[in-house]
């Protein structure tokens, strides 16, 4: 594809913005934002993906994974303000969900340890990981703000705050799973993802990229278990305090 | 020197939540093995000292006494399983009342036999038909009875009770306080009450706390008390104010 034929990609943009326009839905400034923002971020990956993978070291690797997990952390740690401590909770996540999904694709070496298998596998898991870290804080604050009566009633008959909170904790964990576990469901069915059709258009074999794709999909299962989970047990502690009280929303 | 008749004892304890005073200043005991009342308007302060003796919510400054002990020198969830508390917001949970009323148990890992929770609600004046209805579906007065037979499943020394029988009809409040009257009586239980009625408070408290803006204003014997606290009592009933 060339750049004048990407150029008229933009047509593309140009539909969003005219119905917002018309339809006064106020997204124009975000729109023009997101577009440029991801122009620009996409071309410093792609020249910076490169001059990895002609470098093909180890620490460029690791830096670039650095990287991945600091940006994801940053962003999903605005949902989850409320809860002392989230910045360090979200990134020790990220990175056991990156040193155990890794640590199995390259123990078992199923796929190569080459940083063209590393960065983009790396990227997808903990961009699926950082979705769920924000489903889970959303759900799981909304949650215990909803029903402070219920875990004040457990721990006045004696409940530890694990007891007290323990449904909202699962209820949260298991509404950050579901759309992961949802869209499995149909996948291939209702939408072809976009690894898989980005090979396929590339010009990879179609088995090939389905195989890819399934190691995928298998691996986003592990991280949404992961992720909900290990950022949900790291964070209800902070809601209590030493006498286990539950803290005010203000007091966080 | 240790009161072996002291049950709880606050020594100028002070409350604040974001800089607003909730109680200032409180000083006081409650007697063991007898009944307190609690009065006064409503932001006097008075759910929030129960909850303090509960240990859901610590003093700012000064200290609260349990048995003559600091109360932070108590393991919370043991302090917890002794001084049971019944709020008129504790929420009834999503399943029957059986299992509601092995709630207490459950948090314990340990079992309720159904002769057990059966003998408890017959004690609050509801009937083994309740025990499989589901709780959300009683009305607001049996809700309110399953609510206390949870809180007395573990057999608390002190009981904390806010204004537990404000939605109750006139024949269940009376069955809620001989009930009350028998478990001091018979365990030596110590209770606080807050009423909002005063007939009730003169009636079945041997004690009484009168409370007004977050400090303790009069206390004593009920008896002594309230023939002398006219003044009080036409504040706060003059004022538009519940008692």
């Amino acid at each position: 594809m060339t750049y004048s034929t990407l150029a008229l990609t933009l047509i593309f943009v140009l539909i969003p913005l005219i119905l917002s326009k018309t339809l006064k839905l106020d997204l124009e400034k975000d729109t023009i934002i997101a577009t440029v923002r991801s122009i620009i971020q996409l071309m410093i990956v792609g020249y910076v993906l490169k001059w990895v993978f002609e470098a093909d070291s180890i620490i460029y690797i690791l830096l670039m994974i650095l990287l991945m997990i600091v940006a994801a952390t940053l962003n999903a740690r605005k949902k989850g303000k409320a809860i002392r401590g989230i910045t360090w909770k979200i990134a020790v996540t990220l990175v056991i969900v990156e040193v155990v999904t890794q640590g199995i694709l390259l123990g078992f070496q199923i796929v190569p340890a080459t940083a063209q298998y590393i960065i983009p596998i790396s990227g997808m898991l903990i961009g699926n990981s950082m979705v769920l870290s924000i489903l889970f804080l959303n759900r799981f604050t909304a949650e215990i703000e909803s029903s402070r009566d219920e875990i004040e009633l457990l721990l006045s008959l004696g409940g530890t705050p694990k007891q007290a909170v323990h449904r909202q904790l699962t209820s949260a964990i298991r509404a950050s799973m579901i759309p992961t576990i949802e869209s499995q469901k149909t996948i291939g069915l209702v939408q072809l993802p976009g690894m898989m059709s980005g090979q396929i258009i590339g010009g990879a074999d179609p088995v090939q990229a389905i195989q890819f794709q399934i190691l995928i999909l298998f691996g986003l299962l592990t991280t949404a278990a992961l992720s909900s989970i290990l950022v949900g047990f790291l964070s209800y502690p902070t809601l209590f305090n030493e006498r286990m009280q539950l803290l005010r929303s203000s007091a966080l | 020197m240790i009161h072996n008749d002291i049950a709880i004892e606050f020594k100028k304890v002070c409350y604040e939540v974001n800089d607003l005073s909730i109680l200032n200043n409180v000083s006081g005991v409650f007697y063991n093995g007898k009944i307190t009342t609690l009065v006064g308007p409503s932001g006097a302060g008075k759910t929030s000292l129960l909850k303090m003796c509960n240990g859901l919510h610590s003093p700012t400054s000064g200290d609260i006494y349990i048995f003559n002990k600091p109360i932070t020198t108590y393991e919370p969830t043991a302090l917890r399983t002794n001084v049971g508390i019944v709020l008129q917001s504790s929420p009834i949970i999503r399943g029957t009342v059986f299992e509601n009323l092995a709630l207490p148990f459950k948090l314990k890992n340990k079992t309720l036999l159904e002769k057990e929770a059966i003998a408890f609600l017959e004690d609050v004046g509801l009937d083994r038909t309740f025990l499989y209805r589901q709780g959300r579906d009683l009305s607001g007065g049996q809700q309110q009875k399953v609510s206390i037979a949870r809180t007395l499943m573990n057999q608390p020394n002190i009981l904390l009770l806010d204004e537990i029988t404000s939605a109750l009809d006139p024949t269940s409040v009376q069955e809620i306080e001989q009930l009350l009257l028998n478990i001091n009586k018979k365990y030596k239980t110590t209770i606080i009450w807050i009423t909002h009625n005063i007939e009730q408070a003169k009636r079945i408290g041997d004690y009484t706390w009168m409370m007004m803006e977050g400090q303790l204003v009069e206390s004593g014997e009920s008896k002594r008390l309230w023939s002398t606290s006219n003044d009080f009592i036409q504040t706060i009933t003059l004022g538009g104010q519940e008692v």
